[in-house]
């Protein structure tokens, strides 16, 4: 289908965009990358009566490091961060998760700013964000507001951003040296919506987990920072320690049955991810990868 | 402001002046305004890469840009590739390898094989598979055409080693 009439705004800068949404409110509806908007208005899910094109805002593209952060602007599209040498070198975790993000003339124009507002519970970088302990900076008529990744999705396509705030930019902490990081997702086709996907950052030490980030997606309304991961923290893991925190995921996770997998299969396939994850952030082979319960 | 909207461009080479409505797709400005039939329209929700189109050099989905956002920019079509030459080995590696038959996804694949061709000489067939995993075809079953792609990259090599 086509997408219905609307007005069109080319915002010149952050300012001219922020004075655009005060004016028209839920009205108006930001178009960065276009990669999910589109798609949404095309098939009349969404009918904004005014677009505010911000993708030609130069200001919000660009990857910095700065002292302790990474600091990446809202419009930096997915193929920068898959490119980007800074982003190779201290927040690997995202380079990995963008190789799954959808296909090559979609990562051409898709941004981080649009996928994080976007909040679809099945996206890789939101539980990204999570799991690598980000700040999201957005701005509005009353400033500027740092909100916690953990603060930031608040259910299905919903975010803290009120209608008439923009996101800037995301800062990520530089991981210390013995973080480690693992990726994974199962979806039918390379490049479709995970079914199930996990994100997780590590801090190891001797060994032993010295802090454990789990951020699991397309398990709930929004990406999850696992309750389970602190049973692993500062412990020798064990198999029976291991079995032990996938029931404890298991009885946490609340995922939805739809038409591509049932709730016990989403349950099944996170704890199967749990136990990669863990072998694969302490380098260990001798853990039973069985899942039990 | 829902009213046409003054927009300059370059379509394959060409300057294109025109005024379109907002909520005109590329996909359908290259299709009704310029004629340029070879991009083709198939889910209109960026799942099928039957329209993919080059924008400044890097291959997108012309069904999810506006018209009025390639204001300044340069956009080739199957069209602007196929006239200059550009992918004529491609397309007769296509034509041998019966990499098409009802031939509609073939202008958003020879657009995205190209598109992977420039960027990586050698790429193998899971390369060429991830790279067409947004492209699909409802005929070939996929192996014709990575096996097209897989003998074009080859020859190409052999050309300019």
């Amino acid at each position: 289908m086509k997408a219905s009439a609307f007005a069109y705004a080319r915002a010149t800068d952050v300012v001219n965009a922020l004075e655009l949404l005060a004016t028209h409110g839920d009205k108006a509806k930001l178009l960065s990358g276009g990669q999910s908007l589109m798609p949404a208005m095309n098939l009349r899910l969404i009918s904004p009566e005014l677009i505010v094109d911000i993708s030609e805002i130069a200001e919000l593209r660009g990857i910095a490091v700065n002292g302790s952060v990474v600091a990446i602007g809202a419009l930096t599209r997915h193929v920068d961060l898959l490119r980007s040498p800074d982003i190779a070198a201290h927040a690997p975790l995202l380079a990995q998760a963008v190789a799954h993000v959808a296909h090559s003339a979609i990562r051409n124009r898709g941004t981080i700013g649009g996928s994080l507002a976007h909040a679809d519970p099945a996206s890789e970088l939101p539980a990204c964000m999570l799991a690598l302990n980000a700040t999201i900076i957005v701005r509005g008529p009353r400033g500027e507001r740092r909100i916690a990744a953990k603060d930031f999705f608040t259910g299905i396509y919903e975010t803290a951003l009120t209608p008439q705030e923009l996101l800037i930019s995301v800062e990520l902490p530089l991981p210390p040296k013995n973080a480690e990081h693992f990726f994974c997702e199962f979806a039918r086709r390379h490049g479709d919506y995970a079914i199930v996907g996990l994100a997780a950052q590590a801090i190891v030490e001797a060994g032993v987990f010295a802090d454990l980030k789990l951020a699991f997606f397309a398990v709930g309304d929004r990406p999850v920072l696992a309750k389970a991961a602190s049973q692993l923290v500062g412990v020798e893991i064990t198999p029976a320690l291991l079995s032990e925190a996938s029931l404890a995921l298991g009885e946490e996770l609340d995922p939805q049955d739809d038409q591509q997998a049932s709730a016990a299969m989403r349950r099944h396939l996170a704890k199967v991810f749990l136990a990669r994850g863990v072998c694969a952030l302490l380098g260990r082979t001798d853990l039973d990868l069985g899942v039990p319960g | 402001m829902t009213a046409e909207m003054q927009i300059s461009l370059e379509v394959n080479g060409e300057r294109v002046d025109a005024q379109v409505l907002p909520r005109q797709n590329l996909a359908d400005f290259l299709r009704d305004h310029l004629a340029l039939t070879g991009t083709h329209v198939g889910c209109e929700h960026g799942v099928c890469g039957a329209c993919t189109v080059r924008v400044n050099g890097e291959i997108v989905r012309s069904c999810l840009m506006l018209a009025v956002q390639t204001q300044g920019a340069s956009v080739e079509t199957i069209e602007g590739l196929s006239d200059s030459g550009e992918i004529s080995d491609l397309q007769a590696a296509f034509r041998d390898r019966n990499a098409l038959q009802c031939g509609f996804c073939t202008p958003g694949m020879l657009m995205t094989a190209q598109d992977l061709l420039k960027r990586c000489a050698t790429p193998d067939r899971e390369q060429i598979r991830e790279h067409l995993s947004g492209n699909y075809c409802r005929c070939t079953g996929y192996q014709a055409i990575i096996d097209a792609i897989e003998i074009t990259a080859r020859r190409r090599l052999e050309a300019n080693p």
